[in-house]
């Protein structure tokens, strides 16, 4: 099974296993070490990597993946209110959903493609959202989102254990994983780890090569005998499983599903990710979550405060010129920043982060190449 | 392609390596040891209160009041200004010189009014930079939201605006506290008052802000003018933050009915009270009777944001800066003094908040989450703006006096928009706690 993967790539695979592992003492310096933090780069790193196996490797950009996280959340609390804590039914469950609505969504979507794709599966994420919203309250409690009660049946706890006084916390056979704690976040990595090594086998296989004829030229593999729909319906629904996996996560680090999860901006937010990382590469899309999800955590709480504490050793009068203009960019104004940043990488470093380190690792001559580049070439539409 | 050959040495190399990078975090999870320990008890000589506010949505304009109204309360704790409502508080526990001797320090965050952004910030708020309570949002969803996870937590949460009956009823938390008035009281209050204005025979058409706090605002609101004799004709239900309004509000005029309540908040409610208004919904006569709009929860901000569509009608409101007490005007002062505008009603209920848990630290004599618990269940105070209050033990629920406002038809600035018709008094809006159901679940304290 583990023919086809190269000495290198064994090497990108160990040195993506240990940082994620010591991410918490990595990330220390920049103040994003705490556990809630970290689970969510790991979660949006799963997200990103499934979209990118769609997007990345056949060029269909889906802008309706969010409908699967908030399905796979939906679906593991649903599993902890009736079940039992324990997450592995939760996930279970959560990715199963999530593939049937994917093996429905793409069945339909999958008929066109370029942007006609991407506008059947907007339309059907915003369906999802929107039916999770109003129309399936019972279900999904609207607005106000799915959270566990004292009065949920618990079937399985019940059968074996006296429940508490309180709610349960989520639990992988008595390690708490939600209520923060590291547990949760090395839950999440582990996951993230397995996601990582089953994208790089399938980068690496047949299959995976099958995927990028079918980015680069559809038509002619037609003509060469092969029927491509198989193979695109597989990627989608196994991009759509690990969003229900993304998903799922989310509710055992955090058991509550609300409706924002499947928005629109949701859906947008993945698309921004992998490409920032790098469409098409294996550790791209991860970094492309790991810094919006920064951005969004941490730059947003930034605040004029933090701002003269860092500039502290200007005098006066220019350090607050400096604070004032600063002050634009971090807060509320972290959009900006992002936008920004987004915009320089798309100008200038087309193949988002993973081409910047690329070239920075062939400044230093030919021993480091820096990791083969999965794609050689650049995001394009499928025709 | 190469195959991959492990050799010893290589073997030997990452096993050490790997049981490295799994030992290090170690280092990091805090050790709970000691008996009196719960979440994030401040070691050093401040202590951290988490202000999670929404600063961007359609809850902006009450988020960034909170904001100002918490910075002032951190300051008047520490000490500095001119001290504001803790000279009038009834309970002198507080000296201000910090919290049991340690100076007040804040961080903040943006709820963006949705559950998941909200519930983010407050865990960056506890995890990363060790906030011991948690105050604030301006939409019960959020609260809801919010206040479960401090629960799971061990983390005190003092809510800000928040009116749903099911804050402290259905989802009542041991850890969560409410100053605000809620659904059902706003229905008890306004009920006789509307019956005196429009007469008993009415039909009412709702308008409903789709979420936690809509649903029991709607259901609170018929229920009181069923009593009354009135009539739904029907109750819709729209999404939070929809902008435009007109598709709900054309069908209203075709459906007989002559009072239409916006169970809307913050800029939904300035939204759909302007289309209205600008549909000559009030110049119309239905069932030979002068068409109404009331909007059961009313504050100065969404006042001002509605401008004159908003003269005449009725709601209820927490509190009023032009109420006739010493901390009332000793709060109006001092924000005044500070921003160069009076408080809405979000600021005053943040204010009193944050000087509530300060005040039961001080009281408890400990930062330890279930004594401060104990010692805010039950807790009766006058002095902050609502005349006498109890914080009912059994829900958490504070019981005070309700204001029923009307819009004023001639308003002398932009600040003296509502006036105060009626102030019902206490005892007329208490409810029997087990009415919502729901349990507030355990005090044990938890090591975050």
């Amino acid at each position: 099974m583990f023919g086809n993967l190269s000495r290198n790539d064994w090497l990108l695979f160990a040195g993506f296993s240990i940082a994620v592992l010591t991410a918490p003492v990595i990330l220390q310096p920049l103040g994003a070490a705490y556990p809630a933090i970290l689970e969510k780069f790991c979660i949006f790193g799963i997200f990103a990597l499934g979209f990118n196996i769609l997007f990345g490797l056949t060029g269909y950009l889906s802008f309706g993946h969010a409908a699967f996280i908030g399905v796979g959340s939906y679906a593991a609390v649903w599993m902890f209110k009736l079940l039992t804590m324990n997450v592995l039914p939760a996930i279970i469950f959560g990715m199963v959903m999530a593939g049937f609505f994917a093996v429905v969504i793409g069945y339909v979507s999958l008929r066109r493609s370029g942007i006609y794709f991407s506008i059947l599966t907007l339309a059907f994420a915003q369906m999802c959202y929107n039916t999770a919203y109003s129309v399936l309250t019972p279900l999904t409690n609207g607005e106000t989102g799915l959270q566990l009660t004292l009065r949920d049946p618990r079937i399985v706890d019940a059968m074996f254990i006296t429940p508490g006084s309180g709610l349960p916390r989520a639990s992988l056979f008595g390690l708490d994983i939600s209520g923060g704690g590291f547990a949760g976040f090395y839950f999440c990595a582990v996951a993230l780890i397995v996601c990582f090594f089953l994208s790089m086998r399938i980068f690496r296989s047949p299959f995976g090569m099958m995927l990028r004829a079918i980015k680069s030229n559809q038509h002619r593999m037609r003509y060469t005998g092969f029927n491509t729909r198989p193979y695109l319906l597989s990627a989608f629904v196994i991009s759509g499983v690990y969003a229900g996996l993304a998903g799922s996560l989310m509710a055992a680090t955090d058991p509550l599903a609300g409706a924002e999860r499947m928005q629109w901006t949701a859906s947008g937010e993945v698309v921004l990710m992998t490409i920032l990382g790098g469409v098409g590469t294996l550790v791209g899309p991860v970094l492309g979550a790991v810094v919006i999800k920064y951005f969004e955590n941490i730059f947003s709480s930034f605040s004029e405060r933090t701002l003269h504490g860092v500039l502290g050793f200007l005098p006066d009068g220019i350090e607050n010129a400096v604070v004032e203009v600063l002050s634009l960019f971090v807060g509320d104004g972290w959009n900006l920043t992002l936008g920004a940043v987004f915009m320089l990488i798309v100008i200038f470093l087309p193949g988002g982060i993973m081409e910047g380190i690329r070239r920075i690792m062939g400044m230093f001559g030919k021993g480091g190449r820096g990791d083969r580049p999965a794609v050689a070439n650049q995001a394009q539409a499928a025709e | 392609m190469s195959k991959f050959v492990v050799s010893r040495r290589v073997l030997l190399k990452a096993g050490a390596l790997s049981g490295v990078a799994l030992a290090a975090p170690r280092h990091f999870i805090r050790d709970a040891y000691a008996d009196d320990m719960s979440c994030n008890i401040p070691t050093g000589d401040t202590v951290t209160l988490g202000f999670n506010v929404p600063q961007t949505g359609p809850y902006a304009d009450e988020g960034m009041d909170e904001l100002r109204a918490y910075q002032l309360a951190i300051k008047h704790l520490n000490g500095e200004g001119d001290g504001g409502m803790l000279p009038t508080f009834s309970s002198k526990a507080l000296k201000g010189n910090g919290v049991l001797g340690k100076k007040v320090a804040y961080v903040s965050g943006d709820t963006q009014t949705k559950s998941d952004a909200a519930r983010d910030s407050a865990k960056r708020m506890i995890e990363k930079d060790g906030a011991i309570m948690i105050t604030g949002g301006s939409s019960s969803g959020v609260a809801v939201a919010v206040q479960s996870l401090c629960q799971d937590m061990g983390v005190i949460f003092m809510s800000g605006l928040t009116h749903s009956n099911d804050t402290t009823g259905k989802d009542k938390k041991r850890y969560g506290f409410r100053h605000f008035f809620n659904a059902y009281m706003s229905g008890v209050a306004l009920g006789p008052v509307l019956g005196e204005a429009y007469g008993k025979d009415r039909v009412a058409y709702h308008l409903t802000a789709d979420y936690t706090w809509g649903w029991t605002q709607e259901e609170s609101i018929k229920n009181a003018t069923e009593a009354l004799g009135w009539k739904t004709a029907a109750a819709v239900r729209t999404p939070l933050g929809a902008g435009d309004f007109s598709q709900y509000i054309t069908p209203v005029l075709n459906s007989g009915a002559d009072v239409l309540i916006l169970n809307h908040y913050g800029k939904d409610m300035i939204n759909s009270l302007t289309q209205a208004v600008q549909f000559g919904m009030r110049d119309k006569q239905v069932n030979g009777k002068q068409f109404e709009i009331v909007v059961p929860l009313f504050s100065e901000l969404m006042a001002q944001g509605a401008g004159s569509a908003i003269k005449g009608i009725y709601g209820t409101a927490n509190w009023d800066w032009k109420l006739d007490n010493p901390g009332t005007k000793a709060f109006t002062q001092s924000f005044g003094k500070e921003y160069g505008f009076p408080p809405s009603q979000a600021a005053q209920t943040c204010y009193v908040q944050a000087l509530l848990y300060a005040d039961a630290c001080e009281r408890a004599g400990t930062f330890y989450a279930p004594e401060v618990i104990k010692a805010l269940e039950g807790f009766d105070f006058d002095g902050l703006g609502n005349g006498p209050t109890n914080y009912r033990a059994e829900d958490h629920q504070c019981f005070k006096d309700v204001l029923v406002v009307q819009g004023k038809e001639e308003p002398k600035d932009k600040y003296d928009l509502l006036e105060v018709k009626k102030i019902v008094p206490a005892k007329d809006v208490t409810y029997d706690p087990s009415m919502f159901g729901g349990e507030l679940g355990p005090a044990d304290a938890k090591t975050c």
